[in-house]
Formats: C-alpha cells, structure tokens, sequence
C-alpha cells in the first residue's frame, strides 16, 4: 500500500485503469440494463416490479463499499498520515452519499407498489439514512476548515465513529424484526436468489462497482490537481 | 538517526483508533441492547401476548396471514384475518386498502390497537421474503413439495 502512497506513481496507475474501466462501466451497465430489464424472468409473488432489484441492489451494495472505502483511507490518513490517504476519503464521499441516495430513492419506489408505503422507521431503512447523513456530515466537515490538514483529521475521526453503521445495516434485518426482508445473496446456505435473476444482479453490480472507482479515481485526481494549484499558489511571492 | 520514534508513534496511533473502534462497538451494542424493543419494528404475536399492552398503546405487530382465515365484510372495505408466528394466533380487523402483495401465507406487518381479542389495525404492510424465483420455478418447487411459501428455499443457490 505505502508504494502506491506516492502520489506521481499512484496517478500514473489511475490513468492506465480509467479507460478500461470507463468501457466496463458502460458495458457491464449497458448488458446489465438488457438482461435484467428484457431478458429476465418476472418473480412469483412480485411480478415485474421485481426489476427495480436490479438497481436497487447494486446501488445499496456500493453504498457500504463506498463508506469502507471512505473508512479505510481515513485509518490510513489518520495512523500514517500519507496526504494521498485523506484526498481519498475526500473523493469517496460524496460518490458514496449518490449510490446511498439512490438505493434510498430507488428503494422507496419499490416499497410504494410492494409493501404498500414509500418510508417506514425499521432498522434497516433508519440505518441506511445514517449512512446518507455520515456521508454529507463528511463532506460538510472536511471543508469547515481552513487549514485542510485539520479538516481531513476531523473527517478522518468522522468517518471511523460512522463505521459501528456498516454491521448494523448489514445484520439489522437479521437482528431485529423489519419490514425489509432478509439478506438474499451474502447468507449462511447460499443465495435465495433463482439463478435466471441472480446473472443480471451480479452484472449491474459489476457496472455500478465500475462506476463508483471511475468517479473516486476521477475525484482523487481533480483533488490533487487542486491541492498542487495551492501550494503552488501559496508559494509564489505575493504580488 | 534512529526510525525507533517515527515508528513507535505510528503503533500507537494504529493501537488508538483500533482501541476507539473496539470501545465504540461495545459502546453501541450496549445501547442498542437495552432499546430492543424500540428498535424492532413490529412484535410476533407471542411477544404481543407476553407484553399485556393497553388498548391506548399504537403498536405493530407482524407475522404470516394464516391459510384460509381471510374474510371480508360485512361493513365496506372491512376485512378481518389472522395472523399466526406458528405458536400464537391473533385475529385482525382492518378497513382500508389492502397492498398488493397481501395475500394468505405471506408475511404483514399490522399497525394499530389491541381492543378485547381483536387487533384494530388502522394500517396494514406486505412484507415480503427473501425468495426470488420465476413462477415455473416456484410452482414445481411446491408440486415437489420441496419448499413451502415464506421459508427460505432449500439447497437454494448451490
């Protein structure tokens, strides 16, 4: 991890990946879309509102992996203090507080048809909002500073207390009673998804995980660009 | 010059937010403990019956609509149900619009009042389980008798 701290190296390797992930981006979206909207049966009990699933799903799985990510480079910020760790955690947040607004979004929409309201006060439900709300508590504290060493630190702390939210939105519905049913895919004896629904959810996963490391690596390559346009403007002489 | 110090405050910076982190979980699980019962969002019908909650108290209750039990009338829009957690029973009463999903062996979540016997719903949900499956699908796993509707599929994803 600490070879690739070194910003010039660690930017030279996004400028190689962004291409190709940029094309899987579109692809895996793009025949995700085709399966799972055409070519993919509609469910026993729900009929074709089963679709929604397929953004549903992927949107709320990027959600936590944006928030470990965001985690993740803020331990690293924090111990390590490598400043490529903290532009990061910058860069997850807000991608992480889109995918989080659009599983809520989305979610709510399938709820409406399904379960018969748009929003219910269950564990699973709240604690998802939560994690919307860290993300921009993130955003909103990283800039309150005016020394951006601080901020990242603030944000850092932030954003590590946020992570006792990652276990219980994942086990809130085997926890305690919800309304959102219970865990599908990651359970103890295996998917209780019908394999003809599981190859399109897996491919928009696939798509939206894409999607998510092409706007972090495009973030954390504008936030460096505007971290170096600083200090080389706080180190001209003034005027 | 000696790496000693340089290293030794990067440990112990690793020990704290680690030991934060530890601290913090206990913390948490401590408190979402003894909020159980604010924090579910609906009780089975046994808790219900072990709780004794007045007729002034809005609660939820949820469970499986029992087999057969659904009746309609006679006031309009009236329809009344029970709901069953395989040990306890607990009839409903409910006007209003039923979700789409509501049908007999699926899952609901009731919102209302318990009066005598009879919960009084004012608000009645679908819950739906965690099964996906096309309807050739599901209708040979129960010609099988493999499966039974609201459990979980056996030997499902292998």
């Amino acid at each position: 991890m600490h070879r690739f701290a070194n910003p010039t190296r660690f930017l030279r390797l996004a400028n190689a990946l962004l291409p190709w992930l940029g094309v899987a981006a579109v692809g895996l979206l793009g025949y995700g879309l085709w399966l799972g909207l055409l070519n993919s049966p509609a469910d026993y009990q729900q009929g074709e509102t089963v679709r929604i699933m397929y953004v549903h799903v992927p949107a709320a799985w990027v959600a936590l992996a944006g928030y470990s990510t965001l985690a993740l480079a803020s331990a690293a910020f924090l111990v390590w203090k490598h400043p490529l760790a903290d532009l990061a955690a910058r860069a997850a947040s807000p991608v992480g507080a889109g995918f989080t607004a659009i599983a809520l979004v989305t979610g709510a929409l399938w709820g409406q048809p399904m379960w018969g309201t748009w929003w219910v006060w269950d564990a699973r439900l709240t604690s998802v909002l939560v994690l919307f709300f860290l993300y921009l508590g993130h955003m909103a504290l990283t800039n309150a500073f005016d020394d951006p060493e601080r901020g990242g630190k603030a944000g850092a702390v932030l954003a590590l207390v946020g992570v006792v939210n990652l276990p219980i939105i994942k086990f809130s519905v085997d926890w305690w009673n919800t309304l959102h049913q219970p865990a599908s895919v990651l359970r103890m004896g295996g998917s209780t998804i019908d394999p003809a629904m599981l190859t399109p959810l897996f491919v928009m996963a696939g798509g939206y995980f894409a999607v998510f490391a092409v706007a972090l690596l495009l973030r954390i390559r504008a936030l460096y660009a505007e971290r170096r346009l600083r200090q080389l403007r706080l180190s001209l002489p003034d005027a | 010059m000696s790496r000693r110090p340089y290293r030794s405050r990067k440990n112990r910076r690793l020990a704290l937010v680690i030991g934060g982190l530890a601290f913090l979980g206990i913390a948490v699980a401590l408190v979402l403990t003894a909020f159980q019962d604010s924090v579910v969002f609906f009780f089975s019908p046994t808790d219900l019956a072990a709780k004794e909650i007045g007729p002034d108290r809005r609660v939820r209750v949820g469970g499986l609509v029992e087999e057969g039990s659904v009746t309609r009338g006679p006031g309009d829009g009236e329809i009344r149900f029970l709901v069953t957690d395989g040990n306890t029973t607990l009839p409903i009463r409910y006007v209003g619009v039923l979700p789409d999903l509501f049908r007999e062996g699926q899952g609901v979540v009731a919102q209302g009042r318990l009066a005598g016997g009879t919960f009084e719903a004012d608000e009645v949900l679908a819950k739906h389980d965690e099964n996906y499956m096309p309807p050739e699908v599901a209708d040979a796993l129960k010609k099988q008798g493999h499966w039974e509707p609201g459990k979980p599929m056996p030997g499902s994803g292998s």
